[in-house]
């Protein structure tokens, strides 16, 4: 916990910047709520005064203030504390390098499970993911994440009744 | 029906062997999940939900109850053993814990967290009992805007009361809110929020957006910042507390209890101030205080115990409420909506058999709990040791799983793709994850809650006050919000907390202290 004192003095003022990101993204999912709302028909009804209309109002103006408020309130020296755990290591940058790998193991997943089968796409997201974390027992890795898939496939199917594709390997499993 | 009867059936529904064995695979899963780090209850039942809804519900509940509690015993294992606390609730137990570890006395503060855990979780689902139907007698006298009123209350209070920043909990709350209007309205018919996407008419699944949050969100996180040196694990053998420990123990363990079951039920509850309230208690009243600080026992015992009687309590709003207060409730209420139960008044009268066999399973699991969990504490211990690239790998590979085997769309991965992205963003720019998750819940049922009110006055808006109840509701909410503000001018400078906090940035006592983390 102690690190938290050393990280504030040394990490000052490009957090601040890249914390009005956050109030820019309220900033845009307020609009988007607003305009969104703001073309819905209102129908005159007697038995639903509130309309559709006015909910999203009320939401995206929260936002919208929020965004204002926080933008406020980073440029005044606010800052958002970052969330500890077990694992992170907040006295360390964010390790871009191990992030987007990671990420594109999961996306890859999403468009190759549909073409290629829980089995395949899963190893590989497994595969991935465990390689983008830093473990550098490639032919391991793939034992346990074929075992993985397979194990999750079948478990799934025998126990829960629901079937994931199969992909290309529709006939062989 | 007499309340201990219908206990008693629910005792008879979750006792059947295929029952036991669900509640333990619940203890046994949730235990272990709750001891990885980085892993907690929310987190857990949220990836296991989509395993569920194979299972009757009434199973699935009474596996629920099992991880419910298994996660929070797991959660103070990792505190003591480990010293890096991945709940805001396990923060207080590993003050004292770890540093008893360290002195060689990691056996008996697992024991007397095991054991504390274990009286307070059973007084504290002995008081859900007690409490619950009361509660339901007096919530169905309510119409719809004293609802209106609570529900506000709880979201304002979640969100103002427990994050380190009032500011950044309200910008989660709108997220939250946000997601929550995507789909159709539901009394107009007409797409909110789906930007011509007919897979969103339907609404985000509830489901991905807990495992988006609480688990992507959390994997990502956690690989931006993946500790490189290994984690140093105190080894422990079998839990075991001598003579002293016990009669040093077991008042704490009520106090705590005391402390920790009401706080919990209420619609603001939460298991942080009363962990640390029982802390300074204990301090106090303890005849060692000079050990505090060094491995006391009593600082072990009572905020372990107030952890647990506040995770009972929490169930009070859960169930008779329909109002989910802490991440965990909030993920168990998702599934109810799932089954299509609608938890609030009318679940006792709808779906006795249901409740009660959640009741009882509750008790179960605590027994088990302790049955099982101190003769398994040094395997637990070894988990601890996991790699951590496949720890995380894992996390993701069966996130992406529960996410897919829900509707078996691929596009519900790329939207907990971006959830997980804002689950991210949320953890680094210290934006709390709970207020965003119950806005996502509560926000069509206050919606809908809204518009029945006012359909009921005709549009009037003092339909919104046309209840007793909702206009002290009210009042309470303006206290709540103004609290702050009052403080502020009482002490003329920010010297409170909360002041601080959201103009200056972080002080990191108090942020521990009031994090609603996740995990």
């Amino acid at each position: 916990m102690n690190t938290t004192a050393t990280r504030s003095a040394t990490r000052p003022r490009r957090q601040n910047r890249a914390e009005l990101g956050v109030s820019l993204l309220l900033a845009l999912v307020g609009a988007a709520v607003v305009i969104d709302a703001a073309r819905l028909n209102v129908p005159y009804s007697q038995s639903d005064p509130v309309g559709p209309r006015t909910v999203p109002f009320i939401v995206g103006g929260l936002l919208l203030v929020c965004a204002v408020t926080l933008t406020v309130n980073v440029l005044r020296g606010g800052r958002g504390e970052a969330e500890e755990g077990e694992d992170v290591d907040l006295s360390a940058p964010t390790e871009w390098r191990v992030v987007l790998p990671l990420l594109g193991a999961f996306l890859a997943n999403i468009l190759l499970i549909d073409v290629l089968g829980w089995v395949i796409s899963g190893a590989m997201l497994f595969w991935g993911s465990a390689w983008a974390l830093g473990s550098r027992h490639p032919v391991r890795d793939a034992g346990i994440s074929v075992a993985l898939a397979l194990v999750t496939f079948y478990g799934f199917y025998v126990g829960l009744g629901i079937l994931l594709p199969a992909g290309v390997l529709e006939g062989v499993l | 029906m007499d309340v201990w009867s219908s206990l008693l059936d629910g005792f008879a529904t979750a006792l059947t062997p295929m029952n036991m064995l669900y509640a333990l695979v619940g203890v046994l899963l949730g235990t272990a999940v709750g001891v990885l780090p980085g892993l907690g209850p929310a987190m857990t039942v949220a990836l296991l939900l989509p395993v569920t809804f194979a299972l009757e519900p009434a199973s699935a509940f009474i596996m629920f109850a099992g991880i419910y509690y298994g996660g929070m015993y797991g959660g103070s294992t990792t505190s003591i053993l480990l010293n890096t606390p991945g709940e805001s609730s396990s923060v207080v137990t590993a003050i004292e814990g770890h540093k008893m570890a360290k002195a060689g006395r990691a056996a008996q503060a697992l024991a007397t967290a095991a054991i504390g855990s274990f009286i307070a979780g059973t007084i504290g689902t002995l008081l859900l009992v007690v409490c619950a139907p009361v509660v339901v007698k007096f919530a169905v006298s309510l119409g719809n805007p004293s609802y209106l009123a609570i529900m506000v209350l709880s979201l304002l209070a979640v969100t103002a009361v427990l994050g380190n920043s009032r500011l950044r909990g309200f910008c989660a709350l709108g997220l939250g809110l946000a997601v929550g209007l995507v789909g159709s309205d539901p009394v107009t018919g007409q797409q909110r929020l789906t930007f011509g996407m007919p897979l969103l008419v339907d609404g985000i699944d509830i489901v991905v957006v807990a495992v988006a949050i609480f688990a992507v969100g959390e994997a990502l996180w956690v690989a931006a910042h993946l500790r490189r040196t290994a984690a140093h694990v105190i080894p422990v053998g079998q839990p075991w507390m001598g003579k002293e420990d016990w009669k040093r123990s077991w008042k704490p363990w009520l106090r705590g209890t005391a402390y920790g079951f009401p706080f919990g039920a209420l619609p603001a509850g939460g298991a942080e101030i009363p962990t640390f309230l029982s802390y300074v208690t204990e301090k106090r009243l303890s005849k060692h205080p000079e050990e505090f600080g060094h491995g006391a026992i009593e600082g072990v015992a009572g905020p372990e115990a107030a952890n647990n009687a506040s995770a009972a309590g929490t169930l009070v709003p859960m169930l008779s409420l329909g109002l989910p207060t802490n991440a965990t409730a909030a993920v168990m209420l998702a599934a109810f909506t799932q089954y299509g139960i609608q938890p609030g008044p009318l679940l006792f009268d709808r779906e006795p058999k249901l409740v009660w066999a959640l009741i009882a399973s509750l008790f179960i699991g605590n027994v088990l709990l302790l049955v099982i969990n101190l003769p398994l504490a040094p395997a637990w211990a070894k988990l601890l040791q996991i790699p951590r690239p496949y720890l995380y790998a894992g996390i993701v590979f069966f996130a992406t799983l529960g996410a897919y085997s829900v509707n078996l769309q691929a596009f519900d991965l790329a939207i907990l793709l971006v959830l997980g992205l804002l689950g991210f963003l949320m953890r680094r720019f210290g934006l709390p994850v709970l207020p965003l998750v119950l806005g996502v819940i509560l926000g069509p049922r206050l919606e809908q809650q809204l518009r029945t009110s006012l359909q009921l006055s005709q549009g009037s808006i003092s339909g919104l006050f046309s209840e007793p109840l909702a206009i002290v509701v009210y009042v309470i909410v303006a206290l709540v919000l103004a609290w702050p503000l009052a403080r502020r001018l009482r002490h003329g400078t920010s010297r409170s907390t909360i002041d601080t906090q959201q103009d200056a940035g972080p002080d990191v006592d108090a942020g521990d202290r009031g994090k609603v983390s996740s995990s």
